[in-house]
């Protein structure tokens, strides 16, 4: 056993110094040496996650020896990592199957270095995350987390020759950085007490210090990763400027780091239980109804995307919000299936999003713009890439028979299950989440039938729109493997929510589960039987419509447009107009702003105007642009200073050494 | 079973009371109760056209609209028998699973690249999404009332709890089921079916450019959609264990007075100014609180 361990240990240190070895390899073959590099590690990772699952060991520890820094690095992995593993592992493999076809065009005009880079921050991002669910060392967890970080930002600049996106990789760094002080702030502070640095230690630093304090200190580190509002600024802007093998990797997965490391806090937390659970709540409900509202209005396709991610991160908050407030009250069930309805929400959403983001840039692929006002018909020729859309769309949506039902439901049934024990102040908590989530549910449907209705369907608006054509099948047939996994938990989610169930009950010690788990568990059964029922009665309704069909008179024709014939592909509703009421009542969240000039009382013949309007994203308005504005203006008031004249230097000099002569004078220094 | 056959029923001749109560109350003789039914029929005998913008959306839309409504209809329970399929829960999946339909109609409409239907489509999409919450309010209501989480359970012990205010809320839970019916339905006061202008429609206008087979599915998934809502409203005021012949008969009772309900709505009423429908679906929600707040006065908790 020990010999096995010893092994593992060996196996992942040569994969880690292999790495190197990409910027030497030729251009050509640089991508399938990584994807063998990328494959070897998610196997031996792989192997881990199913000795802890098989349940030989509950935790299992490997012990890599770095001779280098005289220093073991323990990874420790119990259940909650190999569930993350596992579900970094599959994105992160799909990913890269389909950035073979992304890439393609970009090997005329890159050149080999650039590639290395990109593919030797690609395999660390992936070996930091696995490291990040790994490590419960402050320290190394710190120097890992900033490795993602650094890793992240190296794959969002691939195409640094466009200015705005180095300038938007650099505010994305920025940001990270800001959450690991915050990381490290809160690290220092359990070092300090206890004298130890680590997770571990969080559990006798909580039982004797404030625990509310510390653990708003964590969430913010780990929420700016995750994307809460009003944490989420580098989120919109990161993800649409990055390949789309990237964004699909790091909303899919790199984003739940974040819920990672907060669930991995909240595992040690004691006491103000309630007090952390209403704040994790309220922040997470916020996220889902804003997130979802701002996403509604955007015209660039990822960056709807993006916003789309803080919604999704807000459903699997309002679970882990439940779940915390459910260990306050002593409520195991509405405990469990909150936890549960979170994590499973954290698998969906990386199988869903990273779907949808792999799309979106086959749709880059195929038009060269973003704008999903220039897009239409895209169905029609493109209809692999629509279908897997659609599909990635409806599961997004939360809709049954796909995968987001079930996380969704667990909440629900969460929920519903504890309004009639609950007190009052929880009943109206849990109601007004109930609201907030029905809520999130209908805007998604607004937001992804707005979306794929004016990219895949209609006339082509603009002359890319037409030219464009399908992607190319290895795009295509990675996907295949997300999609069966989407329609796998949506058909048969039994297999999937027990395990999930252990890993809560057996990580956050939840006892008495049998019976809650097994009403569950008959409830999924009960929801696959009647998605079967709806799948076989589609199949049944469409069959018969076919053969009668065939038996009918069929003729074509335009669309009926009030018997006007001449319609052109411009007079469609645009997303925009799509938009229109909502965007009416959604006005005080939104700051919809529209330029026009006015036409003044004496043009008599107007001559030619725009009109446009957009919408800000008030919390980037307020936290980022203000201070930032603020602070540039203060220094640029201290550059009096920098006159430009030797004699003013050498006075500033004088100056000082006056100054720290009296101050020693005087014995204040 | 016999809820669901019930039901099945009662979609027969629903849409026939509308029409002819809204013939009786404007004073024509109109046509005869089955009258919506055969046009059904002649709509399954006649052909089809397609526009040529559409594509496979388009075809497959109406078929999975009706096919969620068959589904969702499988969890009503009537009287003391569960529902076919009963489970924690199944009105999330009933209200979902309906979504399932609309999201799939929406597309549909935008799938033809009209303005017109999509118009419509972005009005059903805004109205629906208005009028989730009032539903999850009301069921949320019931089952802290009850303690029970699923429509079988609900409504099987929604009258033996031994309350004397029992009225009160089986009368708020049946006006909000018909507002939430009307809305969902696309009738009066949201959306006036019988409308001559495009602009002024909601769901006439996205299915503009259906016809034959798939026109008749959509008016069969609508007229399904009534007596699932009736049937709902039947649950709320007749307590499960009343005899079951009784029962059958009040069932349809009820459901010829809700669709005379409907009649008269649409007789009396104008349709509201489309931009203040938000404000009236609002209103439903609101209501749904208030319902909520009698419910803890109720059981105590305040």
């Amino acid at each position: 056993m020990l010999f096995i361990l010893m092994m593992n240990a060996v196996l992942f240190l040569i994969i880690l110094s292999l790495t190197f070895l990409v910027f030497f390899i030729p251009k050509s073959y640089k991508y399938y040496y990584t994807l063998l590099l990328l494959t070897g590690a998610i196997v031996l990772s792989s192997v881990w996650c199913f000795k802890v699952f098989s349940g030989n060991c509950q935790v299992l520890d490997i012990h890599l020896e770095l001779p280098a820094f005289r220093n073991t690095l323990i990874l420790i992995i119990d259940r909650l990592s190999a569930f993350f593993i596992f579900v970094i592992n599959l994105t992160v493999f799909v990913g890269f199957l389909y950035a073979k076809g992304y890439l393609r065009p970009y090997y005329q005009n890159k050149n080999s270095l650039s590639f290395s880079i990109h593919f030797f921050s690609y395999l660390w991002l992936y070996l930091s995350m696995i490291m990040v669910v790994m490590i419960r060392d402050g320290l190394t967890f710190i120097i890992v987390w900033e490795i993602m970080a650094l890793s992240s930002f190296l794959l969002v600049i691939f195409e640094a020759e466009d200015r705005t996106i180095l300038k938007t990789g650099i505010s994305y760094l920025i940001q990270m950085h800001v959450g690991m002080f915050f990381l490290l702030i809160a690290f220092l502070l359990v070092g300090k007490a206890t004298g130890q640095m680590s997770f571990d230690a969080l559990r006798l630093y909580f039982s004797n210090h404030s625990n509310f304090l510390l653990f708003i200190l964590f969430f913010i580190g780990f929420g700016i990763k995750a994307g809460f509002i009003p944490l989420h600024t580098w989120l919109p802007e990161a993800h649409p400027a990055a390949p789309s093998h990237v964004s699909g990797v790091m909303s899919g997965v790199m984003i739940k780091m974040g819920i990672y490391g907060i669930l991995r806090v909240l595992i040690s937390v004691q006491n103000d239980l309630l007090l952390i659970g209403i704040t994790i709540l309220a922040i997470s409900l916020i996220s889902g109804i804003l997130g979802v509202m701002m996403a509604i209005v955007q015209h660039d396709l990822k960056r709807l995307l993006a916003y789309h991610s803080i919604e999704n991160i807000g459903i699997i908050g309002i679970g882990i919000g439940l779940g915390v407030i459910g260990m306050a009250t002593n409520n195991t069930p509405l405990s469990l299936l909150g936890f549960s309805g979170g994590l499973l929400h954290v698998f969906n959403h990386s199988l869903f999003k990273s779907l949808l983001f792999f799309n979106a840039g086959s749709i880059y692929h195929a038009m060269h713009t973003r704008n999903i006002e220039q897009m239409g018909g895209l169905m029609k020729s493109m209809p692999y890439t629509a279908i897997l859309f659609l599909i990635g769309s409806l599961a997004i949506c939360g809709l049954p028979p796909f995968n987001g039902f079930i996380s969704e439901y667990l909440i629900y049934i969460g929920m519903f299950k504890s309004l009639s024990v609950a007190s009052l102040f929880q009943s109206v908590i849990i109601l007004g989440t109930i609201v907030g989530l029905a809520l999130i549910g209908g805007l998604a449907i607004f937001c992804f039938t707005k979306a794929f209705g004016i990219v895949f369907l209609g006339e082509p608006r603009s002359e890319k729109a037409k030219m464009a054509k399908e992607v190319s099948n290895d795009m295509i047939f990675p996907q295949y493997i997300t999609i069966s996994f989407i329609v796998i938990i949506g058909l048969a989610s039994v297999l999937f929510v027990r395990p999930v169930f252990d890993i809560i009950s057996r990580v956050f010690n939840l006892t008495d589960i049998t019976l809650i788990a097994g009403a569950s568990i008959s409830n999924l059964t009960q929801i696959s039987l009647l998605s079967g029922v709806f799948v076989i009665t589609t199949v049944i309704l469409l069959v018969y419509r076919h053969y009668h069909l065939k038996s009918r008179q069929i003729s074509y024709g335009p669309t009926w447009s009030c018997g006007y014939s001449a319609g052109t592909s411009k007079q469609q509703y645009t997303a925009t107009s799509y938009a229109y009421n909502y965007n009416h009542i959604a006005k005080p969240v939104l700051q919809t702003k529209k330029i026009m000039r006015d036409i003044r009382e004496d043009e008599i013949f107007p001559d030619k105007r725009t009109f446009e309007s957009h919408s800000d994203d008030i919390f980037k308005k307020l936290l980022i642009d203000k201070p930032v504005n603020w602070f540039s203006n203060l220094l640029k008031k201290i550059a009096v200073m920098q006159t430009g004249q030797i004699q003013h230097y050498i006075l500033y000099a004088f100056v000082y050494m006056l100054l720290v002569f009296l101050l020693t004078y005087f014995n204040i220094i | 079973m016999i809820g669901l056959i019930l039901i099945l029923i009662s979609a027969f001749f629903f849409p026939g009371v509308i029409v002819r109560t809204k013939s009786i109350t404007s004073g024509r003789r109109g046509p005869g109760i089955f009258q919506p039914i055969k046009e059904i029929g002649v709509l399954v005998r006649k052909g089809s056209v397609f526009s040529n913008t559409t594509g496979l959306v388009f075809q497959i839309a109406p078929v999975i609209s009706l096919s969620g409504i068959i589904c969702a209809l499988l969890v009503i329970p009537f009287a003391n028998q569960t529902a076919i399929i009963s489970f924690e829960g199944d009105f999330v999946f009933f209200s979902y699973l309906l979504a399932f339909g609309k999201f799939f109609a929406i597309i549909a409409a935008l799938d033809t690249g009209s303005s017109f239907e999509g118009m419509g489509a972005n009005r059903e999409a805004f109205f629906s999404m208005l009028v989730e919450p009032a539903f999850f309010i009301l069921l949320a209501t019931f089952a802290m009332f009850t303690g029970y989480t699923s429509f079988s359970d609900i409504f099987s012990h929604f009258f033996i709890t031994g309350n004397d205010y029992v009225l009160i809320y089986s009368i708020i839970g049946f006006y909000l089921f018909i507002q939430i019916a009307m809305v969902e339905n696309s009738r009066l006061p949201v959306d006036d079916p019988k409308t001559h202008l495009e602009l002024t429609m909601i769901h006439e206008v996205m299915i503009l450019d259906n016809s034959g087979f798939d026109k008749a599915l959509i008016h069969i998934g609508s007229y399904l959609k009534f007596s699932i809502y009736g049937a709902l409203m039947y649950n709320v005021i007749v307590p499960a264990a009343w005899n079951i012949f009784l029962q059958i008969v009040l069932f349809m009772a009820v459901q010829i007075i809700f669709a005379i309900i409907i009649g008269l709505i649409e007789s009396f009423r104008a349709r509201n100014k489309m931009n203040l429908n938000p404000k009236f679906i609002l209103t439903i929600s609101a209501i749904g609180w208030i319902a909520f707040v009698i419910i803890l006065i109720l059981t105590d908790k305040i």
